[in-house]
């Protein structure tokens, strides 16, 4: 076992509110200094989870081991754990060094030590000579480093974060991510992050959870979990997607009654979605083998900087037909024309990148 | 239009706007101006010039001397700010706790609480006064209660005396100390608690290291103004002390009534004024320095 951290257990936690179940039957296992992420919408049950490993939520019932020791009936303060809050929760009355500061005093480590690692902490999150600024004076970004200054500075096992880049804008937020990935690196401490941003999630984790509705609906590291979605909830949630209804029968995969080639998924039988990635689908001039392809009319074309939009509407014999969304990267500025808002157009998408979810 | 006009678009129309925007705001503070003025500021100057005004009529000190050099209005005094700090103190006691608790409630029980608190708050004065008379006197239904049941077999003197007066005070007063400092109590971020919890703090240690600190400002700002209210209360006092317990605003009233001296009673009202003045300016010091570091 790694001197800096400890693997978490969680096992049949359960917590019910009147009618609602904000989790159910939970089991997961984290792993010695992995970064773990859980990810959902909101209401969906993560930060209950979040709250029940800090002892804040107590769960009708249900397991959560801190490596060996049970701590489910432990109290807060008792847990050892660093937490960053969302809104930061720093102390107000205090000073970037007293907040910093806290843990160490109610560990009754001796003064010099305290100065020590406070500033040892505030090196770590780059807020050296800060430590005698009144919190009121400090920046959305600057705050967000106290309270992880404050959450560390003990060196606990284990880091737990509720969304704690949510306040900040989108250009810190994402510097911040990378940081807070480096120091998880550094620190190496087991680390559960609570977010509903699923593009932090990609971004920062070594695996992710999403949550949804109090359950687990899959576990994976990123590129699992955005390859390979175990069901149209997560396709939807995790990444673009257009999703198109399929039927498949007798190994043989059918949209709109027209056949498709599956690179997975065909061995079942009954009523699918196929998850179209903007990015992976494209324009295609002429059909060659190896991918599947859709004809329809450019109804939306929008610039966004780096790439271009385009929404395009399916022709479909039997209803409206469907929309599905393809990325054209904006990869240089003699790149072909693309076409013109009403024109036909024809989709493709590889084989290999075509599949299912239910 | 003028070349000024091109060069500047809109410029005078926008200073003309601001203009009218600061004559609107003048226009609705001056009926609080005037009032104010006539009530205010017009009557202590003429209380100060009053308490300048000797027996014979003529200018003299002698109200301000009476007052130093009298055995009596010193005891007025000490029983003023004794009943004044003890009723404060009593308040504090009784307040802080129950303040806390229903900022720790949901929003609707929270609500339920502050109306017990507002009731007694919106009932008249008197009625309350003269309710606790009622309960407190010699025959009273307190008394009547202990005796029955064992407790006491003499009647105990609970009115007409410092204990009725206290009595009496605090329950007019507690409001006064609750909805500053529950307000304030209110908005403390509960996380920071959570936050001191997860650092390693027991319950009492996060109370007193996190809550008690930040909720300074609103029990400072109750004090205050249960402390000032005390100093020139009158009703409760004069019906619950019965005559024994003389707090400066009967003074002033006995000064009026009995002796038909304005100018002591003046003075008094000066002394009284100067005093709350005084603390009103050190207590907005202390509470303002610790704001600077609440927010």
């Amino acid at each position: 076992m790694n001197e800096t951290s400890l693997n978490i257990s969680i096992s049949d936690v359960t917590k019910k509110y009147d009618q609602f179940y904000a989790l159910k039957d939970v089991s997961l296992e984290i792993k010695s200094g992995e970064f773990m992420t859980l990810l959902g919408p909101s209401g969906s049950g993560k930060t209950t989870l979040l709250m029940v490993l800090a002892g804040f939520t107590n769960p009708d019932y249900g397991s959560v081991k801190f490596g060996d020791e049970e701590v489910i009936l432990k109290p807060p303060h008792l847990r050892g754990i660093g937490m960053v809050f969302q809104n930061y929760a720093l102390f107000p009355h205090m000073t970037v060094e007293q907040n910093v500061g806290y843990p160490q005093k109610l560990r009754g480590v001796n003064a010099a030590e305290i100065k020590r690692s406070v500033e040892e902490a505030l090196s770590t999150v780059k807020l050296e000579g800060l430590g005698h600024r009144g919190i009121t004076e400090l920046s959305g970004g600057q705050r967000q480093r106290v309270a992880l200054a404050r959450a560390i500075v003990f060196k606990p096992k284990i880091l737990l974060m509720d969304e704690p880049l949510s306040a900040l804008d989108k250009k810190l937020r994402e510097e911040m991510q990378i940081e807070l990935r480096q120091l998880h690196d550094t620190l190496n401490m087991t680390t559960v992050y609570v977010t509903h941003d699923q593009k932090e999630a990609l971004t920062m984790s070594d695996r992710i959870t999403v949550i949804n509705d109090g359950e687990l609906m899959q576990l994976g590291t990123p590129n699992e979990i955005y390859e390979h979605p175990n069901n149209h909830f997560i396709a939807d949630f995790i990444g673009e997607s257009s999703l198109l209804p399929v039927t498949v029968r007798n190994g043989k995969a059918s949209l709109n009654g027209e056949e498709i080639a599956l690179a997975e998924g065909a061995e079942k039988s009954g009523e699918f979605l196929l998850v179209v990635r903007p990015e992976k689908a494209f324009l295609a001039d002429k059909k060659v083998k190896g991918a599947n392809y859709f004809s329809g009319k450019l109804i939306d074309s929008i610039f966004q900087g780096e790439s271009q939009l385009l929404v395009i509407k399916i022709t479909s014999s039997n209803d409206d037909g469907y929309e599905v969304r393809v990325r054209v990267p904006n990869e240089s500025v003699t790149q072909k024309a693309l076409p013109e808002v009403g024109q036909n157009v024809i989709i493709g998408l590889k084989v290999a990148d075509s599949y299912v979810v239910s | 239009m003028t070349i000024a006009d091109m060069e500047k678009p809109n410029e005078r129309g926008l200073q003309q706007v601001a203009a009218n925007e600061r004559l609107t705001f003048f226009g609705l503070t001056l009926p609080y101006l005037l009032m104010v003025t006539a009530l205010i500021v017009v009557p202590v100057g003429w209380l100060f010039y009053l308490s300048f005004i000797g027996r014979d009529g003529s200018f003299s000190f002698e109200n301000y001397e009476r007052m130093i050099k009298s055995k009596a209005y010193i005891r007025i005094f000490l029983t003023t700010f004794k009943i004044s700090i003890l009723t404060t103190i009593i308040c504090a006691a009784i307040g802080y706790p129950l303040a806390y608790f229903m900022s720790q409630l949901s929003r609707k029980w929270a609500n339920i609480c502050m109306i017990g608190v507002l009731i007694p708050f919106w009932t008249s004065l008197l009625v309350r006064t003269y309710a606790w008379l009622v309960l407190l006197q010699k025959k009273g239904l307190l008394n009547n209660m202990a005796i029955e049941m064992g407790i006491i077999s003499e009647p105990i003197k609970l009115v007409h005396n410092t204990t009725g007066t206290l009595i009496g005070m605090v329950h007019i007063m507690l409001p006064f100390l609750i909805l500053p400092l529950y307000a304030n109590m209110r908005a403390i971020d509960k996380d920071t608690l959570k936050a001191a919890s997860s650092l390693g703090a027991t319950p009492t240690r996060a109370f007193w290291t996190v809550f008690f600190p930040l909720s300074l400002p609103g029990l400072l700002a109750g004090l205050l103004i249960v402390f000032v209210l005390c100093l020139g209360f009158y009703v409760t006092p004069a019906i619950l002390g019965g005559g024994k317990v003389i707090m400066a605003a009967m003074k002033i009233s006995s000064n009026i009534e009995l002796y038909f001296s304005w100018g002591a009673a003046s003075a008094l009202g000066v002394v009284l004024l100067v005093v709350t003045g005084i603390i009103l300016f050190i207590a907005s010091k202390l509470v303002s320095m610790d704001q600077l570091g609440n927010r």
